[in-house]
């Protein structure tokens, strides 16, 4: 049950992100170039994902719990520190410089193509390390 | 470096949307859990707990199944075209999974589920994301590349 609807998940997921255009690193860079070949599609994208998400968290939230999992597990953090705002804009850096965000990489393995295969060992090895520094600084193990 | 033009896509790209909001809707719904790749990805390589991986492996699984599933059905595979070449693809993978960390979450987690919840760390993050891709974007096409 947890595999088969985490799959489903993924499959809804990515099947959106190809449908979405956010599968294409040429389209999301023309979203953020307005001062050249602008493509305004992505607003679309994060209109329909928002508002989607906005009703139906609101609906799911109302249940007690959760089908697998016996409560809900929300963020709790609500710090707006130098550490959100240095490592969003960190990012974004890496979004600009490649056009990949982790969610649109990911799907787009699918196309086989060696450019998305090596986005995502780069993305993996930085998440290893940036995790690793984390880890050290808050006193855990590096894999903890 | 400048771009090529893409086309305009409303309706699709308000379609994918729809179901990029479904997924995070459904995991709410089964797992009780918000949908971001970064945590995803994260806990997979890192592994949090025991026997947290599978769901995560599958989750992954499914995510790239889906752009394969839109290829069978409409017999084309939707275009992903790289404009930049392989030393900005390393670089710039590398940096957004530093950047994803420290930031705790990316696109989907904070732009999508935890705009959503009206989360203030959320809109931050996704403010400061938003400006600083278009920042790079515009330096690299029009002041570097110009």
């Amino acid at each position: 049950m947890r595999l088969l609807s985490a799959f489903i998940v993924g499959m809804v997921f990515g099947t959106g992100i190809a449908i979405s255009g956010m599968i294409n690193p040429a389209k999301v860079l023309n979203f953020f170039d307005i001062a050249g070949t602008w493509d305004p599609s992505l607003i679309f994208v994060m209109g329909g994902a928002l508002m989607t998400t906005f009703i139906g968290y609101r609906l799911v939230l109302r249940r007690d719990a959760p089908v697998i999992e016996e409560t809900f597990q929300l963020p709790l953090a609500r710090d707006i520190d130098a550490r959100l705002i240095g490592g969003s804009a960190v990012f974004g850096l890496g979004w600009g410089i490649a056009g990949f965000c982790p969610g649109a990489a990911v799907p787009a393995l699918g196309s086989g193509k060696w450019e998305v295969a090596l986005f995502v060992a780069a993305l993996l090895a930085g998440l290893w390390v940036a995790r690793a520094i984390r880890d050290r600084q808050t006193g855990k193990g590096a894999l903890a | 470096m400048t771009g090529f033009e893409t086309e305009f896509t409303p309706l699709q790209s308000l379609a994918g949307g729809v179901l990029i909001g479904l997924s995070a809707v459904l995991l709410m719904f089964f797992q009780g859990r918000v949908m971001g790749a970064t945590g995803i990805l994260s806990g997979l390589i890192a592994g949090t707990a025991p026997g947290d991986r599978g769901w995560r492996a599958a989750m992954v699984a499914g995510m790239i199944a889906g752009p394969l599933l839109v290829m069978a059905l409409s017999g084309q595979m939707p275009a992903v075209d790289v404009p930049v070449g392989w030393p900005m693809i390393l670089i710039g993978g590398f940096v957004v999974g530093i950047g994803v960390t420290f930031g705790s979450g990316c696109t989907s987690g904070h732009g999508v589920c935890g705009n959503a919840r009206l989360s203030p760390r959320s809109m931050v993050a996704t403010v400061t994301f938003m400006a600083a891709c278009g920042i790079t974007v515009y330096v690299i096409r029009h002041v570097l590349g110009g």
